[in-house]
């Protein structure tokens, strides 16, 4: 009986790691970069000063082209 | 201008022939006025440069550095937005999520450099003229060595 329910425990606890490693994963893959003529490029990620304007901007640009 | 809209309908017909990531691209110049796009909708295609205008103009002021953007890729948890920029004309594309960026950048280029390539108008006919110099006088160079080789079993 301890064992089985061990083991859900077990299930359980190793679905909601997966599904958090996953949503940081999703969240860490929302970023901005920029690429200069002198060969230069400057990763923006999400929360950085400019990244929050571009990001929404981007958002609103998919979502326009998707039509949804 | 109408023939800037013809050939960035064909780049960009190519482009998303070639590039299956590309799910809708524009290409607009420093105005914001749209040369072509892949959307059905004008009005559409219109928004959708304009905010890829905003788009550039605010990731300029992000970084004022002394060199200029030329490209850039916002990418979302929906999908990416790239934008390539070359002189006063640009084209925008949306794919989805987790692109190969460095592919899409090339087909962006590649599809801008045609548009760019066929809208410069006609100072072809020089070196078609050059060309028809050079191969007059490649037919000289092969006459005057045709004598040679002849001259050899006269020598022999």
């Amino acid at each position: 009986m301890r064992r089985s329910v061990a083991a859900a425990l077990g299930v359980v606890g190793g679905m909601l790691a997966g599904a958090a490693f996953i949503r940081r994963q999703s969240v860490k893959r929302e970023r901005a970069d920029l690429y200069f003529e002198d060969g230069s490029m400057l990763s923006l990620t999400n929360g950085a000063p400019g990244a929050d304007r571009l990001l929404p901007l981007a958002r609103e640009i998919i979502r326009g082209a998707r039509g949804t | 201008m109408l023939w800037l809209t013809m050939d960035a309908k064909q780049a960009l017909a190519d482009l998303t022939e070639i590039s299956s990531q590309i799910e809708a691209a524009v290409v607009f110049d420093e105005k914001g006025e749209v040369a072509g796009s892949t959307l059905a909708e004008p009005a559409r295609a219109d928004a959708f440069a304009a905010a890829a205008g905003q788009l550039l103009a605010v990731a300029e002021g992000v970084e004022r550095g002394e060199s200029a953007l030329t490209k850039l890729e916002v990418a979302t948890g929906d999908g990416s937005v790239f934008v390539v920029r070359d002189g006063n004309t640009s084209i925008a594309a949306t794919t989805g999520g987790n692109p190969t960026v460095g592919l899409v950048f090339y087909d962006l280029k590649s599809a801008l450099r045609s548009v760019k390539a066929t809208a410069k108008p006609a100072p072809a006919k020089k070196p078609a003229a050059a060309r028809k110099t050079t191969t007059s006088s490649a037919k000289k160079k092969t006459a005057a060595r045709k004598p040679s080789p002849r001259k050899k079993p006269d020598a022999s």
